[in-house]
């Protein structure tokens, strides 16, 4: 932790370097130069990013970077993964080691502004939340006075679980641990009744490590925002638009209907709607600098948002929940194409 | 004659029990107390590791119900060829697998002397050139494979062996460099060691995977495993160049004194007569060295790259093999030590060599 300040000021350092000498436009040149697309993922979370027994990468964020592969190339595996840790994934993206960085960060201010990104968008809306044993009879988060709560240290985790303790003054005795692994020992092995991080998290412990998960209860209070976006560095505008469409181009495919499967036959229908986004009517490619079928690619190859949520993240447990679409409830919302 | 050999069988038996295990009373309490403590755990150990055991993949799903009484191999079957591997494209893995054989077979051929000093470093060469081509491709039809991909015990034993490779002849340079009568380099040298010597491994690693890009210019970026092997081999030179002038100084000084009434120079006096004493008489604490860096390749976990351990701890985050933390690290337990404690054999029998070569000699002079 005591690197944080020193990287942060080389960060800040580089930023103010770097913005002097900024290339428009370069990130796709020099990707389509190499050949290939280069793209931050995580070391390794189920479900966002992570490979499996053959070593193919699996998992929403992989299926972000295949996106981008298909609008760019029109090819969904011409993308090389980054994985990188915490502390490394903005010096990677900053110093060009990766054209983006798709590796569930959470979108804040700070981050937007002073380390020199610029997030896209949101691929995932998470928040942290608390995990009861049914035993215990608790049905909300202001029943918990005087738990005793397991959270990972070094965490925001720990940081949002005090601010909410001392907002509705109650009293709590945290049983602080850093290793994942052993703090989801320590919640089952009944060491502390109640455990928090985010629901995400949560869902997928009930479901992997309860022995019965319906003996264990996620409470309704979400006690911190968590949205998990892209990010692209400052200065390449092009790129920036390129990686935004792509996100939108997900979204607005699983509002229009259409998937991997059906984009083929949907690619004659009469709805202008679907028309410019198969690239049938009008240059919306073009506008990218892309060709006019790369929304096309993308769901043919990848398939929309709620294709690639189902296959990495249903099997969890999770429910769509905020991720489910503007008019069916959440908050997934993709400008107009036209 | 029979009779005799039967007589005496049981009662050598007694005094062997008697002087080893029960020689006083302390001595037979602690022996005692080991014998319960061994009742208790490997009964149920065995029981757990072998009879209640879930090995095949295909019965994974009964794994769950058997935890905490039975061992799940199914996990380490079904995910075996990632802990090799790593993300290496499934369908090119024998490449890794041949690489790791000539290794293997390198290690050997160097470690059992079968063959002259001279014929074995062309031997090493050709066995890396052909390891590059294997692990890289784009050459006689082999697919490209990007070095991202590369992972898992491959990934181990590619880091220690070059990380050793180039770190030991830095070494020597180094160590010669510390003993230098040129104050700048014997400054410079020292310096270097004890900065080197002065921080872990990991800050080194994070200086060389975060800190060091930042300063290259924009669009320049050098690989990110490159970076690491440098900084191991940095690292490990330094900790080699210490146990190299531990051997330099057990040399006597005459030696090197009567080298020099010869008309020897610097370099000749080092590598005809000096270098091939200390380098001999500090092979264990190399040795010993070389096993420490071996294991601490695990710490390129940092920095995000797929090391055998790494990957090891990745599959446990999978949802199906959750909570089966000791089935995983048993394996990886067992994966370092079929290869530290070859190496950890090796030096001992140098050892016994060595005492023997001395022994010999001493008699000749005599």
């Amino acid at each position: 932790m005591r690197v944080k300040p020193t990287l942060q000021t080389a960060t800040l350092l580089f930023t103010l370097f770097s913005s002097a000498h900024a290339h428009g436009g370069a990130t796709a040149d020099a990707a389509l130069k190499k050949g290939f697309l280069r793209c931050g993922v995580n070391t390794g979370i189920t479900g966002f990013a992570q490979p499996d027994s053959n070593g193919e990468w699996r998992g929403v964020d992989v299926d972000f970077c295949r996106a981008v592969g298909a609008a760019l190339f029109g090819d969904a595996r011409k993308v090389r993964y980054t994985p990188l840790t915490a502390q490394q994934r903005f010096t990677a993206l900053q110093s060009g080691e990766v054209d983006l960085l798709a590796r569930n960060t959470t979108w804040t201010m700070s981050r937007d502004t002073s380390l020199g990104l610029n997030f896209v968008g949101i691929n995932f809306y998470d928040g942290q939340g608390f995990m009861v044993a049914r035993r215990l009879k608790v049905k909300s988060a202001k029943e918990l006075n005087g738990a005793a709560i397991c959270v990972q240290s070094g965490t925001t985790t720990e940081l949002n679980l005090a601010d909410y303790f001392r907002a509705k003054n109650m009293k709590f005795k945290p049983v602080v641990i850093e290793k994942l692994e052993e703090v989801l020992n320590a919640y089952f092995a009944r060491r502390c009744d109640v455990y928090t991080t985010d629901v995400s998290g949560l869902i997928s412990a009930r479901v992997s490590r309860a022995v019965n998960p319906a003996d264990h209860i996620i409470l309704p209070e979400v006690i911190s925002k968590e949205p998990f976006g892209p990010a692209v560095r400052h200065g390449d505008d092009h790129w920036f638009d390129v990686v935004k469409w792509t996100l939108f181009a997900t979204i607005e495919a699983e509002d229009l209907g259409l998937t991997s499967k059906n984009i083929e036959q949907q690619a004659q229908s009469h709805d202008p709607a679907v028309q410019r986004f198969v690239g049938v009517k009008g240059d919306f490619g073009k506008m990218l600098g892309l060709d006019n079928r790369w929304a096309y690619n993308i769901i043919k190859q990848v398939g929309n948002y709620g294709e690639s949520f189902d296959r990495n993240l249903t099997p969890l447990g999770l429910d769509r929940g905020l991720n489910k679409l503007w008019n069916r409830g959440g908050l997934m919302y993709a400008p107009p194409m036209r | 004659m029979s009779r005799a050999v039967d007589g005496t069988t049981p009662r050598r038996v007694q005094e062997w029990l008697r002087d080893r295990l029960f020689p006083s009373w302390p001595s037979s309490v602690a022996t005692l107390a080991i014998l319960y403590l061994a009742w208790k755990t490997i009964p149920s150990f065995v029981d757990w590791a072998l009879f209640h055991a879930i090995w095949s993949p295909q019965n994974a799903g009964l794994c769950r119900q058997v935890m905490g009484h039975g061992a799940c191999w199914a996990f380490v079957a079904d995910k075996f060829r990632f802990f090799l591997f790593g993300t290496y494209p499934y369908d090119q893995q024998w490449r890794p697998a041949l690489v790791i054989a000539i290794l293997v077979g390198l290690y050997a051929l160097s470690a059992f002397q079968t063959l002259r000093r001279s014929r074995l470093a062309p031997l090493w060469l050709a066995g890396l050139s052909a390891i590059g081509v294997l692990m890289c491709g784009g050459l006689f039809g082999l697919i490209y494979v990007e070095n991202e991909r590369w992972g898992g015990l491959t990934l181990t034993l590619l880091l220690s062996t070059l990380g050793i490779a180039f770190a030991f002849p830095l070494s020597i340079f180094l160590a010669l460099g510390r003993r230098s009568e040129m104050t700048l380099v014997r400054w410079l040298t020292i310096a270097y060691i004890e900065l080197i010597r002065g921080v872990p491994l990991i800050s080194v690693l994070f200086m060389a995977s975060v800190m060091f890009p930042l300063f290259l210019p924009v669009g320049v970026s050098i690989d990110k495993l490159l970076r690491a092997q440098l900084a191991m081999i940095l690292f490990a030179a330094a900790y080699l160049a210490e146990v190299v002038r531990g051997g330099l100084q057990a040399i006597p000084r005459q030696q090197d004194e009567a080298a020099q009434a010869l008309g020897l120079n610097y370099w000749q006096r080092m590598g005809f007569v000096i270098l091939p004493q200390a380098l001999r008489i500090s092979i264990p604490p190399l040795v010993n060295t070389v096993i420490g860096l071996f294991k601490d390749t695990s710490l390129v976990v940092i920095i995000g790259l797929f090391d055998f351990l790494t990957a090891i701890k990745i599959s446990l985050t999978e949802p199906p093999w959750s909570g089966f933390g000791v089935e995983a690290y048993l394996f990886a337990a067992l994966g370092y030590f079929l290869f530290c404690f070859p190496m950890s054999l090796y030096s001992q029998a140098l050892e016994r060599r060595g005492a023997r070569d001395t022994e010999v000699k001493t008699l000749r002079e005599n």
